[in-house]
């Protein structure tokens, strides 16, 4: 059925549709509506699931990892500051191997109190563990959410599902949401093959000795490596079922760009918008939107980018003292395998816009230099 | 001839803790465990953050439980529980007992939060405290637990505590939760009595267990339920039981309140303390005592 509804309640629609059992969340601006609309249908009965009104977020995540080892399944979602105090319990979950899933509505660090989009939140969580997916449509939303289940209940990996504030979280669209059956069988009930039960008692996560404690995280790694493959299965199972693939990245006139721009989020879809302006022009530009940051798909920024002149990756997020930091990666994937040039963009920082024509500054400055001429390329800051 | 002595048994047989497991000569948290879970039996499931419980219960990949356990967050004791008893009940095991059982930094200090939160949602969880004053498994640091006089690593003779225990009852007694009970691991019965009760309640119920560290206070391992004793015979420690946070019961009476003296002189922690120090505590427990007594007239 089509609906037209905002990017909070796409993630709450993904939810409900993937039966999530046990849900605990606190509030936090701009994640709001997602968790008021789920604890709506656990009220009324749309949703057969447990709600746990928590004081705080790091409590959120505490509950959700309890419900998850229990044998449920478990959602949240939060914001910024809200991830930040989550930090220590993100490492649970997935050193845990429980495989919660949590929407994200990227939203800049205070200070000063902002409560608008950027990426620094979700990026600074890179080293938890966590499978990260960042959106640019509601439809994106709604059908990784179900997706997120899949693959993070089949290697016990956690999932994050990113969007942008305000940009998309409250942004209406049109979005079809599938049939509750056509999920199910898409997405079966969560069956752990171990869980806290008096059945059987085991002990969870007990003092781990340098002897058994780096197996553990090399066989983490090891699950970590099969998400990709994961990815690429369940959204093509994806495509079957509902008739939208779901992919790693969006490849957008990639093949015979000059100039490739690296993005990701909603900024992606308006470098969609700018490439076609900018190929209107006569100007051969490509728009390579990521989908998926963790784990990073290395074989596909190696097979896309190598083809342009220049790669002009653009971030809303900044590692302090380094630079952007889909920047930092797409060089250390690149490395060794091309000599293409990498200029790192940093735009958009606390909710600034993001337009066309800042793709068109973008790609102005990478066409008239051989290099950047600094580390960080800003745009339209006030220096 | 002499008749042979009869005696009868007044706890269970069944052990859910285990032998051999690593907790220190004279443990009074070892002894905590044992009795509450003689309370409630196997269909059990504990929440266990970072305490010395965490350690006592042996290493990956061992247990020496009979009953399952979580090892969570610090200050995640009761939010995972929460947590366990809502996918519990979603998987439609709902005779499980969810306990989360944490020493008194995780209870006082650091897990406060999330202990607050689930007594005020009333989620249905029994939550443990057992209290050895000071963070023994990091090696003897104060806590709020710690009494005024204490001497541990981070409170040295020359600045021994100076601020009394916080009195975490009453707080946790204004969360008006049905059912909160303080115990003393010289008392066994009386803590299985009232685990027993707590089982047929629903809602956030509360313990507080008075469980000697005889690391952490230099004293014998064999005077750990002496210690446990005289801590309620003196009124330092009062046992009773709060219903709905306003009906209080004395469950161990105390005919003559004994001074506080011999209880400390058996403590290397309070070695340093001068005569003036013991009086000034003692006028303090006896004014807790007469605000208790109060509390159990109604």
């Amino acid at each position: 059925m089509k609906k037209v509804i905002m990017g909070n309640h796409a993630l709450s629609y993904g939810a409900m549709l993937a039966r999530a059992q046990v849900i605990s969340a606190y509030p936090i601006t701009p994640q709001t509506q997602v968790v008021e609309l789920l604890s709506e249908m656990c009220a009324d009965g749309t949703l057969d699931a447990k709600f746990i009104k928590v004081e705080s977020e790091h409590s959120a995540m505490a509950s959700c990892i309890g419900a998850s080892v229990a044998g449920a399944r478990t959602f949240t979602a939060t914001s910024s500051q809200g991830l930040a105090l989550m930090h220590e319990m993100l490492h649970w979950a997935s050193g845990g191997r429980h495989p919660v899933v949590m929407g994200d509505i990227n939203r800049a660090m205070a200070p000063g109190w902002t409560i608008w989009s950027d990426q620094n939140d979700s990026l600074s969580q890179r080293d938890t563990g966590w499978i990260q997916f960042y959106c640019a449509s509601n439809q994106e939303v709604l059908d990784t959410t179900i997706q997120a289940f899949k693959v993070s209940e089949s290697l016990y990996i956690p999932s994050m599902v990113v969007l942008d504030a305000f940009s998309l979280s409250h942004t209406y669209e049109v979005v079809d949401v599938p049939d509750q059956a056509k999920v199910d069988a898409f997405l079966p009930k969560f069956q752990p093959y171990a869980r806290l039960t008096p059945q059987k008692p085991c002990a969870f996560n007990g003092l781990t000795s340098p002897e058994h404690y780096m197996e553990l995280r090399y066989k983490l790694e090891e699950d970590m490596e099969k998400v990709i493959p994961a990815i690429l299965e369940t959204g093509l199972e994806f495509e079957r079922a509902f008739g939208r693939l779901l992919t790693l990245a969006d490849e957008n006139r990639c093949d015979d760009a000059e100039i490739i721009l690296v993005t990701s989020g909603t900024a992606g879809y308006t470098a969609h918008v700018a490439v076609e302006e900018m190929r209107a022009a006569g100007l051969k530009v490509g728009n390579l939107r990521m989908k998926v940051f963790r784990p990073f798909p290395f074989d596909l920024v190696r097979r896309v980018l190598p083809k342009a002149r220049k790669i002009a990756v653009v971030d809303r997020n900044i590692s302090y003292g380094h630079h952007g930091i889909f920047a930092q990666e797409v060089k250390s994937a690149l490395h060794g395998h091309t000599d293409v040039p990498v200029f790192g963009f940093i735009a958009g920082l606390g909710g600034r816009d993001i337009t066309p024509a800042t793709f068109r500054e973008i790609v102005d400055y990478t066409k008239s230099h051989d290099a950047p001429e600094e580390n960080i390329v800003w745009i339209g800051v006030k220096k | 001839m002499k008749k042979p002595k009869k005696f009868t048994l007044t706890l269970p047989e069944e052990e859910l803790v285990g032998s051999g497991n690593l907790a220190c000569q004279g443990c009074g948290a070892n002894l905590a465990l044992r009795y509450l879970l003689k309370g409630l039996g196997p269909q059990t499931v504990l929440c266990i953050p970072a305490c010395c419980w965490a350690v006592i219960d042996g290493p990956f990949p061992y247990s020496c439980m009979g009953v399952p356990i979580y090892h969570c967050a610090f200050e995640t004791a009761a939010s995972t529980a929460t947590g366990v008893k809502a996918g519990l009940d979603m998987l439609g095991e709902t005779n499980v007992q969810v306990v989360a059982w944490a020493g008194d930094g995780g209870t006082y200090d650091i897990g406060i939060q999330a202990l607050s939160g689930a007594a005020e949602r009333n989620d249905d969880i029994i939550y443990v405290c057992y209290d050895n004053e000071a963070y023994m498994n990091t090696g003897i640091q104060r806590s709020s637990a710690t009494p005024y006089g204490a001497w541990t690593t981070t409170t040295p003779v020359k600045f021994f505590k100076d601020r009394p225990k916080k009195d975490i009852d009453a707080i946790m007694a204004a969360h008006n939760i049905p059912y909160l009970a303080t115990g003393s691991i010289a008392y066994p019965e009386d803590i299985l009595k009232k685990v027993k009760k707590a089982k047929d309640i629903k809602g956030t119920r509360f313990f507080h267990i008075f469980a000697p560290c005889p690391t952490g206070w230099k004293s014998r391992p064999e005077d750990a339920v002496k210690l446990a004793r005289m801590v309620v015979q003196n009124g330092i420690f009062p046992v009773y039981e709060v219903e709905n946070g306003e009906k209080y019961t004395q469950t161990v009476k105390v005919k003559e309140k004994k001074p506080i003296d011999d209880y400390f002189k058996l403590q290397g922690r309070f070695r340093h303390l001068k005569p003036e120090h013991l009086q000034t505590i003692q006028a303090e427990v006896d004014r807790n005592w007469a605000k208790m007594l109060k509390k159990f007239e109604g």
